[in-house]
């Protein structure tokens, strides 16, 4: 399958939180401003397009002729966590402008499921490296998009008269699913899963 | 499966996790090594420090106490200081404690700021002087049913250096009552010869976090942490006739100046209005008469608002807007420390501008 396909499908019909419902929590918790919203969807696409590379990597040259498939749950976690440090080392120093735009996002972005999700179902569905690459930038895209979409609703129902039992987090997930809803209409384009 | 595998596996597991371990190392050191910088504090001093650390820490670390509570998690907003040049991007988590106004003038919050290159800063001059100092509680005395009387003793080395009137913040832990340090000010009522005690009038006040504390909580032989000098109410070396007025633990800083005045034997006229409202609210008479004999230019006018029968008082009556009036006819080559709340003090200088006291002359720290 084209690394093309993948990016696409990725974000519109295999979208990690819409389909897959994963990277559920700071999904609901930061998605009460656009502005951080989007934000904090840019470090997720960043740190989904770096460590889909590295764990790709990890996986096929260190830990398949090893044998040690078994262990990539843990593996995996340490690379994410490890890379995520050493990018925010990098971007702190380097890219000042970038760095104060994802704040404190970025170390928070470790223990996103979603970034662990996509590193499991690259192996699952045997992507190449080009592929994975694709499917981690295009999940990143699609978590963004998601989130900014939902914060975007959030921002208008803070002024709807919303059931007091329903206030904040429920009535977030009910918007998630109708959003999901909807974005199932796109499933018959092309499906990655 | 034989122990070859196993050790195998075990050995290139710890590899992976051993080679992100030094990779994280080595960037540290490189990547995260910002090399020396240099902060300019008030235009006037430069610091040469080792960047990459937050700027609270930095300061602390090189001397300059910044007051901090939550010890930099960025909760509890008391550690600003103005960042002119090298602060970087003003932070979202800086955000809830910074009015726009104070960002304006360049407010930050030294613990979000990391030192990453050559800084200027502003700081206020008393912080400079600031320290934080881990005191002993020596004693601790009902001076009124409301007052406490505290000693505090500091370690031999630490002797604080302030100036008669001046106050300290005490830091009251988290108790039953209050799940948050707080830091709250008191002034010092001894005398800043003596350098290895620290003495302190606490008036109770309900609900009053830090006044609960020490008054229901704190005990003899607890350690007290403080932090300063603070403070631009202290005694100034002129040779002017002085005023002074106090209400209730108002008399502290009062208290210092008196004692000063008889440790260096400073033969000054000075008129001391003290008022209460029971004969029982008059504390520390005794020594207040003692520093007298020593003094005599110095004269008392204590005052009673509400005596009791059982007080049997012929003295004065009236707060010290009342009987300021009745001995001060001209004041306008006078000076004057007031001490007390908000509405106390702003009477007391309407009365002393009416009687003719330049504003210049009349120094006041009013305890909220």
């Amino acid at each position: 399958m084209s690394p093309l396909v993948i990016f696409f499908a990725s974000i519109f019909t295999n979208n990690m939180i819409l389909a897959n419902f994963l990277g559920m929590c700071s999904f609901l918790a930061i998605s009460s401003q656009i502005r951080t919203s989007v934000n904090l969807g840019q470090a997720v696409t960043f740190v989904l397009a770096v460590t889909s590379a590295a764990n790709w990597l990890v996986y096929h040259y260190i830990l398949v002729p090893a044998g040690l498939e078994v262990y990539r749950f843990i593996v995996f976690i340490i690379v994410i966590a490890a890379i995520v440090q050493l990018s925010e080392m990098i971007i702190e120093r380097y890219f000042d402008s970038l760095y104060y735009a994802l704040g404190i996002f970025l170390p928070l972005i470790t223990v996103n499921c979603a970034i662990l999700g996509v590193a499991l179902f690259m192996i699952i569905r045997e992507y190449g490296f080009l592929q994975s690459i694709a499917f981690g930038v295009g999940s990143g895209i699609g978590w963004m998009m998601a989130i900014a979409m939902l914060a975007g609703i959030r921002v208008r129902i803070e002024k709807a008269p919303v059931p007091e039992g329903l206030k904040g987090a429920g009535i977030a997930v009910i918007a998630t699913g109708l959003m999901a809803l909807a974005f199932i209409g796109f499933s018959g384009i092309i499906n990655i899963s | 499966m034989d122990y070859v595998e196993i050790l195998q596996s075990v050995g290139i597991l710890s590899g992976i996790g051993g080679t992100l371990a030094l990779l994280m190392s080595v960037a540290k050191n490189t990547v995260g090594n910002y090399g020396e910088c240099n902060i300019t504090v008030n235009d006037d001093k430069v610091l040469e420090v080792q960047g990459g650390e937050t700027l609270l820490s930095t300061l602390i670390d090189n001397g300059i106490f910044i007051p901090s509570a939550c010890g930099g998690k960025g909760t509890c907003g008391y550690c600003t200081a103005q960042v002119f040049e090298g602060g970087g991007e003003f932070l979202a988590t800086e955000a809830p404690h910074i009015t726009p106004k104070e960002r304006e003038n360049h407010v930050r919050l030294t613990c979000q700021v990391k030192v990453k290159r050559d800084m200027k800063i502003g700081i206020p001059e008393e912080y400079l002087s600031l320290r934080q100092y881990f005191t002993k509680v020596e004693s601790i005395v009902d001076v009124t049913d409301k007052i406490k009387h505290l000693t505090l003793q500091l370690a031999p080395e630490d002797a604080m250096e302030f100036k008669a009137g001046q106050y300290v913040q005490i830091l009251a832990p988290e108790y039953e009552n209050s799940d948050e340090e707080i830091y709250r000010a008191y002034s010092i009522c001894s005398s800043p010869d003596v350098k290895d005690k620290l003495e302190l009038f606490i008036g109770y006040i309900p609900e009053g976090i830090a006044t609960t504390y020490v008054h229901f909580h704190l005990k003899e032989g607890d350690d007290l942490e403080i932090i300063g000098p603070f403070g631009h109410f202290f005694y100034q070396d002129t040779d002017k006739e002085m005023v002074m007025a106090a209400i209730g633990t108002g008399l502290a800083p009062i208290m210092s100046i008196l004692r000063y005045m008889r440790n260096h034997k400073i033969h000054r006229k000075a008129r001391v209005f003290f008022s209460a409202r029971h004969k029982a609210d008059l504390y520390m008479m005794e020594e207040l008469l003692e520093i007298q004999k020593e003094i005599p230019e110095i004269e008392y006018y204590f005052s009673l608002t509400r005596p009791e029968e059982s007080d049997n008082w012929d003295g004065l009556r009236g707060r010290v807007t009342d009987t300021i009036p009745q001995f001060i006819e001209d004041a306008s080559n006078m000076e004057a420390y007031l001490c007390g709340n908000n509405a106390m003090i702003d009477a007391v200088i309407a009365t002393l501008k009416e009687k003719g006291m330049p504003e210049e002359s009349i120094f006041y720290d009013k305890f909220e």
